[in-house]
């Protein structure tokens, strides 16, 4: 493959990841909690560590592990699936009336494509977002952080099989996370 | 009760005898700097958990009250708690969450200390000072008392303050079912490795008073019940036992604590729970198997959500977690949640109970976050010139406690009322206000410890 037909199939790849990342927020910020899902690979992992100050050269102390420790979120479908179930519900007073929200995602880089970037089956990609949520009167949260996604391709069709979100924060700034990242 | 009083903190505040209660107590800012010098200084509160600091060197940030400090284990092993403060302008000397060192160096002008809290280092000492500062008394700040009870440690800055078994008098046994292991072994609960801490917009007493019993929100939680994420993964948020057992509130009237308890009938043993984990539900039946075993009449008694005064959460049953509600502003609660196992379980027990504690519990729990929503609008809707003149309602179950209530058998001493058929009363609320107006009125410990009058008049009688 010459060079240009490589960085060809680079462009094309972003694009379409990006595209894909794009639309998934719009399906959340359009509340179709039902259409979000059904981008989740079934054996999706969604963690989101608790971060911690720690000194210069401690690095690895800085995040809460998976699977052991108490993170924010550290889950797969299923209870993802509840938690859409929940608001759906009507009565999750944390999210009735429901918030608004507008995802912003950005900075979007492919870190990875296997078997090849021309016919990635797998690809990480890193991206930022800002989720702004505001809610009932003057309620404002701003949440700003990294995600690593790890999107599969499935009959066709990305699916999220794994997200990590990295949210820029100590305390929790909000009183909730009601919310997907 | 010879210490009741009827109407207690400037009088029409807290009125324990019509069961209403001023919104000024949690709006107002005269009165909740009042409570920083009057509660959250004298009172005895929850700093951590020793198995944060396992070596010397160990330390970790907390909080009590507005206060930040220090929990830290110094080169001899002897745990300390200090204010997180320099003694020569105040700098935070620790802005770490965690870590372990052999000293604090403060970044402002390099005093530093030892982790025993010892001044050892003041740059230029001979030349600025002409060695003439008397390092002995500028050492870090220390808590008047700490106590490491079966692991979890609690400090006050009262030196008047009664030691830590004495302040929690009857309530002990419900503090032992938070610490001890499923198994009625002590203190083998270890706490998960994480606390989650997050802000809340709301007065510190909201939560407290959820957390000392609040039976009657069920509404609050009806859509995660509808979701389903009990501890098999479905159904119900918690388990089975409820159904058989009675259920009562317990409120220890002198000290102010007050939680909820599950007493099972005689010879009957708890329910299966876990069913769709068969490791975790054959843990669980060991540990239950254990505990009648170890403990006899007092492997019935099964805990659940209480409060130690004034901001310390408890929530022995699962998920098992404590809290702690640190006051930011009369506005503002910063939560911090703090997870248990019990440390010899199998590690996938660890992990399943892990799950259903992040999907329950914290800003991420689908069950808490509907409870915060409600402290935060009704915090919210109670600032108002108007709304302050209405006072809130806590009426249920007035006059109807019973003194040293016993069941099958089972004596359980403090004002109890049993809510298995009625639902719900509102005496913890009350058990929790009452104290929280001696305080708000007693110049000292002198007064605080009521029990000591009771037990002096008793003796003089």
């Amino acid at each position: 493959m010459s060079d240009r037909d490589d960085r060809i199939s680079r462009l094309l790849l972003a694009q379409d990841v990006a595209e894909f990342l794009y639309g998934e927020a719009e399906l959340l910020d359009e509340r179709r909690h039902d259409e979000w899902l059904a981008l989740l690979a079934d054996d999706i992992r969604y963690w989101m560590p608790m971060r911690r100050n720690v000194k210069f050269g401690e690095g690895e102390r800085e995040f809460t592990r998976s699977v052991t420790d108490i993170n924010w979120f550290d889950e797969g479908k299923d209870t993802l699936a509840r938690r859409v179930k929940q608001i759906q519900t009507g009565i999750h007073w944390a999210e009735e009336p429901q918030s608004r929200i507008a995802h912003l995602v950005t900075n979007v880089q492919i870190i990875e494509a296997s078997p090849s970037v021309a016919d990635a089956r797998e690809v990480s990609v890193k991206c930022r977002f800002l989720i702004y949520r505001n809610r009932v009167a003057t309620e404002t949260d701003l949440l700003v952080g990294k995600r690593e996604d790890l999107l599969r391709r499935e009959n066709g069709d990305w699916r999220i099989a794994r997200r990590k979100i990295i949210l820029d924060q100590n305390v929790l700034l909000s009183k909730n996370l009601t919310f997907f990242f | 009760m010879g210490t009741a009083r009827t109407t207690g903190y400037h009088p029409g505040l807290v009125d324990l005898a019509s069961g209403q209660i001023s919104r000024e107590i949690f709006v107002n800012d005269e009165i909740y700097a009042e409570e920083q010098e009057r509660i959250f200084a004298r009172a005895w509160l929850f700093v951590g958990h020793a198995s944060q600091i396992p070596n010397p060197g160990d330390y970790v940030m907390s909080g009590m009250g507005e206060e930040a400090v220090i929990l830290c284990r110094d080169r001899a092993g002897a745990v300390h708690v200090f204010l997180n403060s320099c003694r020569h302008r105040g700098m935070k000397v620790c802005r770490y969450d965690e870590g372990n060192t052999s000293v604090f160096t403060c970044p402002y002008h390099g005093w530093s200390y030892g982790t025993d809290g010892r001044l050892v280092g003041v740059p230029y000492f001979r030349e600025a000072y002409h060695s003439k500062l008397d390092r002995s008394r500028w050492g870090l700040v220390e808590v008047a008392q700490m106590c490491n009870y079966k692991g979890a440690i609690f400090a006050t800055w009262d030196a008047q303050a009664p030691s830590f078994p004495e302040y929690l008098g009857d309530f002990t046994r419900y503090l032992d079912l938070q610490l001890d292991g499923w198994d009625g072994r002590e203190g083998q609960a270890e706490l998960l490795c994480g606390v989650q801490k997050w802000l809340v917009p709301c007065n510190w007493k909201f939560p407290a008073e959820n957390f000392s019993g609040d039976t009657y929100h069920n509404i609050s939680h009806r859509s995660v019940d509808l979701a389903g994420i009990g501890p098999s993964g479905s159904s119900r948020r918690d388990l089975g036992e409820r159904n058989v057992s009675r259920k009562l509130h317990v409120c220890i009237p002198d000290r102010g604590h007050q939680t909820i308890l599950y007493v099972m009938p005689q010879g009957r043993e708890t329910p299966v729970a876990y069913q769709n984990a068969p490791i975790v539900s054959e843990y669980f039946a060991h540990c239950e198997a254990e505990k009648r075993r170890l403990l006899g009449e007092g492997a019935r008694l099964i805990g659940a959500p209480g409060e130690i005064f004034p901001n310390t959460a408890l929530l022995s049953r699962q998920p098992r977690t404590m809290a702690v509600w640190h006051p930011r502003g009369p506005n503002q609660t910063e939560c911090w949640r703090y997870y248990f196992v019990d440390k010899d379980a199998p590690h996938e027990v660890k992990e399943f109970l892990r799950d259903y504690y992040i999907r329950y519990s914290g800003p991420a729990g689908m069950t808490e976050q509907d409870d915060m929503e409600n402290w935060n609008y009704a915090h919210a809707a109670s600032r108002g010139t108007i709304a302050r003149r209405h006072p809130y309602t806590y009426e249920q179950g007035i006059g109807t406690a019973v003194r040293d209530y016993e069941f099958e058998g089972m004596r359980v001493p403090g004002d109890v009322i049993d809510i298995t058929e009625i639902q719900s009363s509102e005496q913890p609320m009350r058990n929790l206000y009452r104290r929280w107006a001696q305080f708000m009125e007693a110049d000292d410990w002198e007064q605080l410890a009521t029990w000591r009058h009771n037990e002096r008049a008793a003796a003089a009688e």
